[in-house]
């Protein structure tokens, strides 16, 4: 188990204990997190899995790879620095209470 | 008496309706019933990563046990509706079920998103031991567990199903034989360029794929399967044959309502059934193109099924919005990733982009002149570029598309940017 945080747009947090193997995606609509939709279910083929990790996960959570950044590029509405769609970051202890950011909107 | 809404069907559209009319303020009882014996879980994996054995059963689950409680979803696992009764007409939508295990649900909401079942081959030999179909999760336990020994394994069919699953059982070392009946593989969703593509790339990677070949008989001993016998007289031997030869949409429901069916429950792009109180999503239906709002379509997909569930969502909660998604879909089969976006129905003219040969390329649908459709093959740029373009309306001129060395991305921004 590792504790994920999940922040809404407004700012509410919400803590959930994660399964080690899952997907940040995964927890997040398995738990009806709002903000994470996952249409795909992990495919790399919607992009409706858009967060934003917390600068101080960063290095730990690492880079989108390639067909990742691609969907970024062109598939989310605000893409900055920190942004990773979460069915690619597997829940691991070392990310025990990563904090990630659910955008405004997911396409 | 009241009984708040009862939707019929626990997968994809059953679980995102109750999600929906929630999120849509409905606040009576949500009853979910379905006829599986465990809570609803994800379908595509079962011919991926669920059938490889690199995802459990756990991790199929669509949401946990705690969240439909906290939504106050009534989740009946392994129950069946039998019948429906629909209340005369002053109490609109209202009506009890009856169920296999003798139960009687009252409802005043009523949704139908009973699915599909697969397409059973009707030929000597096919209730043999060792003759599998791809639906439920139960199915590629079954099939993982014959796999394991196997040697020859036959997929009848060449469709999505069927493909992954082929490319699944290449990968782990078997021989394996797609034989496809019609002139070429997915013929129903893809041009012909896209099906000799994925001939040539099952071929490369050790699978013998047949087309224009029709299964005769299946050959069995002791009750256990052989082999399968072609009627051009070809034997093929085979310790393990799956069937995927498309689905059935599940209309008994609607029909026993009285509801117009037409190859899927028939509804509008409100997702109302012909009697307008009640809704459907998902497989079972047939709706109008969301895109252009003509005909008749019937699509099979995750985010179709919770889309249009959406949609029936907001009609039963009383906040009616059209269905306009723009229709997607993937599959994966090996190392290749097929993106489709958009309905490729009355094509005129294929614009190519890429290099088929380096398993790298899109090919974009339009009729006169008007994009319609992608299929991308490990080229999510070009996809997601289309599918804003169908969204947005965005048109992407065909001599433009047709520059491979221009991002489809430029293009669409060149055309979005205020003149
Ligand atoms: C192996 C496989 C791979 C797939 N891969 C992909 C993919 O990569 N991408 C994609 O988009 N789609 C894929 N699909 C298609 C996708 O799974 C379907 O489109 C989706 O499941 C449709 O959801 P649904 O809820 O409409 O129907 P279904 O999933 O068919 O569910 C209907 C449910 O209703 C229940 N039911 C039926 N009648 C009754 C009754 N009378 N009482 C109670 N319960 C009842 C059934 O038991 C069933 O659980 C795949 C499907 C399969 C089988
Ligand atoms: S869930 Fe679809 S890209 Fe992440």
């Amino acid at each position: 188990m590792a504790k994920i945080i999940f922040v809404a747009p407004d700012g509410s947090r919400r803590t959930i204990d994660a399964a080690v193997g899952d997907s940040v995606m995964a927890t997040a609509v398995k738990n009806g997190v709002p903000g994470v939709v996952g249409e795909c279910g992990g495919n790399l083929s919607c992009a409706t899995c858009h967060v934003y990790v917390d600068e101080d996960f960063l290095t730990r959570v690492g880079p989108p790879g390639d067909l990742e950044d691609d969907m970024l590029d062109l598939g989310v509405a605000d893409r900055r620095a920190t942004s990773r769609l979460s069915c690619q970051i597997k829940v691991a202890e070392a990310l025990d209470g990563l904090i990630v950011e659910c955008p405004e909107e997911q396409p | 008496m009241t009984g708040g809404a009862l939707i019929v069907g626990a997968s994809h559209a059953g679980v995102q309706l109750a999600v929906s009319l929630r999120d849509y303020g409905y606040d009576e009882a949500i009853t979910l019933v379905g006829a599986e014996p465990r809570p609803p879980y994800q379908r595509p994996p079962l011919s991926k990563a669920f059938l490889a054995g690199t995802a459990d059963v756990a991790s199929l689950e669509l949401r946990t046990p705690a969240f439909y409680a906290e939504r106050r979803i009534d989740v009946l696992s392994a129950e069946r509706v039998t019948r429906l009764h629909l209340s005369p007409a002053e109490a609109r939508g209202s009506g009890t079920a009856l169920t296999d295990r003798g139960r009687t649900l009252a409802f005043d909401r009523l949704a139908l998103t009973v699915g599909a079942r697969p397409r059973r081959l009707d030929l000597p030999g096919a209730d043999l031991d060792g003759v599998c179909y791809l639906r439920v999760v139960d199915d590629a336990a079954r099939i993982r567990a014959h796999l394991a020994p196997a040697r020859d394994v036959v997929v009848i069919g060449g469709g999505f199903i069927g493909l992954e699953t082929a490319a699944v059982v290449r990968s782990e070392g078997k021989n394996v034989t797609v034989v496809e009946a019609a002139e070429r593989l997915i013929a129903r969703s893809v041009a012909p360029m896209i099906s000799r593509f994925y001939q040539l790339a099952h071929t490369r990677r050790g699978t013998d794929v047949r087309h224009s070949a029709e299964v005769a008989e299946i050959h069995g001993a002791h009750g256990r399967v052989t082999g399968v016998r072609l009627t051009d007289g070809t034997l093929l031997p085979a310790d393990l044959v799956v069937v995927g030869v498309g689905v059935v949409p599940r209309t008994e429901l609607a029909e026993q309502l009285g509801l117009l069916c037409d190859g899927g429950v028939v509804v509008d792009e409100f997702a109302r059934t012909s009697e307008p109180s009640v809704v459907a999503a998902g497989d079972c239906t047939v709706m109008p193109n969301p895109l252009t709002g003509e005909g008749r379509v019937r699509l099979e997909s995750t985010p179709n099924a919770a889309g249009q569930a959406r949609v029936a969502a907001a009609t039963l909660a009383g906040k009616p919005q059209p269905y306009t998604d723009v229709p997607w879909f993937w599959s994966d089969q090996y190392d290749l990733k097929l993106q489709i976006a958009g309905v490729t129905n009355g094509y005129d003219q294929l614009v190519v982009r890429g290099d088929p040969d380096r398993e790298r390329f899109s090919v974009l649908y339009y009729r006169r002149g008007d994009l319609l459709a992608i299929n991308a093959v490990n080229s999510a740029p070009d996809y997601l570029a289309v599918r804003k373009a169908l969204a947005s309306g965005t048109p992407l001129p065909v001599d433009q598309a047709a520059t491979s060395d221009v991002p489809l991305k430029e293009l669409l921004m060149r055309a979005s940017a205020p003149h």
